[in-house]
């Protein structure tokens, strides 16, 4: 039998200790996290449960920061474009986008046409390649194991086409201020125009097969359902926004670079926002980023990767700017306050994750245990982007 | 000699046949994990285990070694003889289970005719029931003596699914009882033909669909893998478990899933008898058969939720089975 001295403190850190239980007697404080399986990394949420129902649920962040807003501090302007791959690593192009499209609307700098279209058509696969993970990973909390596998087996491809632009698989830092590092090759154009094809026969066969299960309809409909008035007040923003109803899209309503030229649809949820509202709309938004990049390639304008007055060195202008972009999950925007020196003054930077996330207590309240993880999942949290 | 006579040849029969068993279980235990990962990677556009041996066939028994050679910890707090008295009680009712089931016809040997069949019991299809009723003491005592939350959580679904599936799997194995009108395997399985049309499916497709739910439900396979839903419960009621004591709840299930399936072959798919030649080997392939569409549905499904789970139960399931008793035993008068 274990004496009671060499029991470990079973008490708790001090977001255990100072969690007030509620008024139910009798409840369990539950530590979800920072280890476990479905809460995408290292979020952690502590859980006041009765039975199984969730009576409060209180996220606790900062697992994972890494400072990216205080490195921008010190680091030079063009230093920082490699954090920006590192901030959400699912969707690293808009990020990249998001802080290049900054600097370079803070310093007048001006980006070749045909690198506006490599920049579209990158985005728009690192977009559809964070949707498949999100997929993946949300069957996974689900409980059905296979189609992460069909979903990577997918993303594998586009990755291997993006190597052949960007030079890397994940963490992309391919934007400059002016411009992109690599063109696209003919052997980039013909696979991409092989993969879309092969997605759009895919696609259906998810449907069928994924989307349509009975199993999977039951644990999602009418879960986690966000009015749109909530989705507002919390500062929602991406497909958890749309499937609320609410079309708003950054390339649409505040459209950057050349998002005005192309035609595609924003998806909106119909069911009065609930998880499989977002569900189908981001698997809509794959269909759609399809034909962004198809228009794309097909409009591909004559020319270099990098404007020819693009800065061999940036001289960086004294002033204050924003820049927003639609990123997988959502508006994301850099902040940016220059005092015209080698580096930014301050980088704020805006994850959606964060806005998103603060919806959870509100929607955990009342719910099964299983049905918080559906939640999370549906939310399609990246924590690396929340804590930054 | 005469101290040998002293003992009952009953007992050595038993004695010998838990060896055999013993043997059978592990030996199955190891086919079926390899089995699993190999379909799993199928399903999943991979080759599954590749390594060890020839196609990774000797995948699952480095494996076994490796868990065998890992230590045993006891988490702090835990309540030491509960925590490793689980995964024994958990294991053990699993192999009684294997003493009724015919496997195959008697076999002739130089030594006379051997039975495939470890224990002739009247009560075969009770003795079953009964002893797999006692697996979830195992898995509610593995909750309870952790110390761990999730554990707990586990174990309290562990508790409620199996005594909900009990019930519609017990009405389905009674309608097959009424139907022939006996409860011992060996005549079960006599009283059905070798051809398919002449197997109780034939007759009662209904109590197989129920019987065979039910079972996915009582052995914790997905869709109804609860409590151990790894995205909810991290590892449900063996997180703490580590080496051996892990490897006996594995061990369990996948022996409880060839206990059932075997059931399930006997009651339902005429056992041993088969077109063309009778035999053992009809009776392994029908039970594979069954396992093989476990993990067909295991690898194809997300999981339900814990209310839905016992909604399907309570208000389709047993209710079902029910009305299926009732129509049985009707006709069975009638005739």
């Amino acid at each position: 039998m274990a004496t009671e001295a060499s029991l470990p403190s079973l008490t708790g850190d001090f977001y255990t200790r100072s969690f007030q239980p509620g008024p139910v007697p009798g409840t369990l404080i539950l530590n979800m996290g920072p280890q476990h399986p479905s809460t995408h990394g290292v979020l952690r949420i502590i859980l006041e449960l009765e039975g199984e129902y969730i009576l409060r649920a209180e996220p606790v962040l900062g697992y994972i920061h890494r400072m990216h807003e205080k490195m921008g501090e010190v680091k030079s302007f063009a230093q920082y474009i490699p954090n920006m791959g590192r901030v959400d690593y699912l969707h690293a192009i808009a990020w990249n986008w998001a802080y290049v499209g900054a600097v370079e609307k803070l310093c007048g700098v001006e980006v070749s046409e045909r690198a506006e279209y490599i920049r579209v058509i990158t985005s728009e696969m690192n977009r559809i390649s964070s949707h498949l993970v999100w997929w993946g990973a949300y069957l996974l909390d689900l409980g059905a194991f296979t189609p992460i596998m069909y979903a990577f087996d997918d993303r594998e491809w586009l990755l291997d086409l993006l190597q052949i632009v960007t030079g890397s698989r994940l963490t992309y830092a391919s934007l400059r201020f002016g411009g992109v590092t690599g063109d696209l090759t003919p052997e980039f154009i013909d696979g991409t125009y092989r993969w879309c094809e092969h997605m759009r026969a895919r696609l259906p066969m998810y449907k069928a097969l994924v989307t349509d299960n009975f199993i999977l309809r039951k644990r999602c409909e009418e879960i986690g359902v966000i009015s749109l008035d909530l989705a507002r007040r919390y500062g929602a923003t991406g497909p958890v926004l749309r499937g609320s109803g609410a079309a708003y899209d950054v390339r649409r309503a505040e459209p950057y670079s050349v998002y005005d030229r192309f035609r595609f649809e924003i998806p909106v949820g119909t069911a009065g926002g609930d998880a499989m509202d977002r569900y189908l709309v981001r698997m809509a938004e794959i269909e759609q980023s399809l034909n962004i990049i198809e228009q794309a390639l097909q409009g591909l304008p004559a020319g270099g990767p990098m404007h020819e007055k693009a800065p061999k060195r940036l001289k960086a202008l004294k002033g204050e700017t924003y820049f927003a972009v639609e990123g997988a999950r959502g508006k994301i925007g850099v902040h940016l306050l220059s005092d015209g020196g080698k580096n930014p003054y301050r980088v704020k930077l805006r994850a959606p994750g964060y806005s998103n996330l603060s919806l959870f207590p509100e929607l955990a309240r009342g719910v099964l245990l299983a049905d918080a993880v559906s939640i999370l999942g549906s939310l399609d949290l990246v924590i690396p982007e929340i804590d930054r | 000699m005469n101290l040998l006579s002293l003992i009952p040849l009953d007992l050595v029969r038993i004695v010998v046949a838990v060896v055999a068993i013993l043997a059978f279980v592990g030996v199955n235990v190891l086919l079926l994990v390899l089995m699993e990962r190999k379909v799993a990677g199928r399903f999943q556009r991979r080759p599954g285990p590749f390594e060890v041996g020839p196609h990774g066939l000797l995948q699952t028994l480095a494996d076994a070694v490796k868990m065998m050679g890992k230590q045993i910890p006891t988490p702090g707090g835990a309540d030491k003889i509960l925590f490793w008295a689980a995964p024994i009680i958990t294991f053990a009712p699993v192999v009684v289970c294997f003493l009724p089931i015919p496997f195959g016809p008697d076999i002739s040997t130089p030594w006379g005719e051997v039975p495939l069949t470890s224990w002739e019991v009247n009560l075969g299809l009770v003795l079953i029931l009964a002893f797999s009723g006692l697996g979830v003491l195992g898995l509610c005592l593995a909750g309870w003596g952790s110390n761990n939350k999730y554990s707990l959580i586990g174990a309290a679904r562990a508790v409620a699914q199996s005594v909900a599936y009990e019930i519609p799997l017990l009405l389905a194995v009674l309608a097959v009882a009424f139907q022939v009108g006996s409860l011992n395997l060996s005549e079960i399985t006599a009283l059905q033909g070798s051809w398919p049309w002449q197997w109780n499916v034939a007759v009662q497709p209904v109590a197989f669909f129920i019987f065979f739910v039910s079972i996915l439900g009582e052995t914790n396979r997905a869709p109804f893998d609860l409590p151990e839903a790894e995205s909810e419960l991290t590892a449900g009621f063996h997180t703490e478990y580590a080496g051996m004591g892990f490897g006996l709840f594995f061990m369990a299930e996948y022996a409880a899933m060839v206990v059932v399936c075997a059931v399930g072959t006997i009651l339902f798919l005429g056992g041993w008898r088969g077109p063309l030649f009778d035999g053992v080997w009809w009776f392994i392939l029908k039970v594979y058969g069954l396992l093989f569409v476990m993990m067909w549905l295991r690898w194809t499904f997300p999981r339900v939720r814990f209310d839905q789970l016992l909604n399907i139960n309570w208000k389709w399931l047993t209710p079902l089975a029910l009305l299926n008793l009732l129509v049985v035993a009707l006709v069975v008068n009638r005739l």
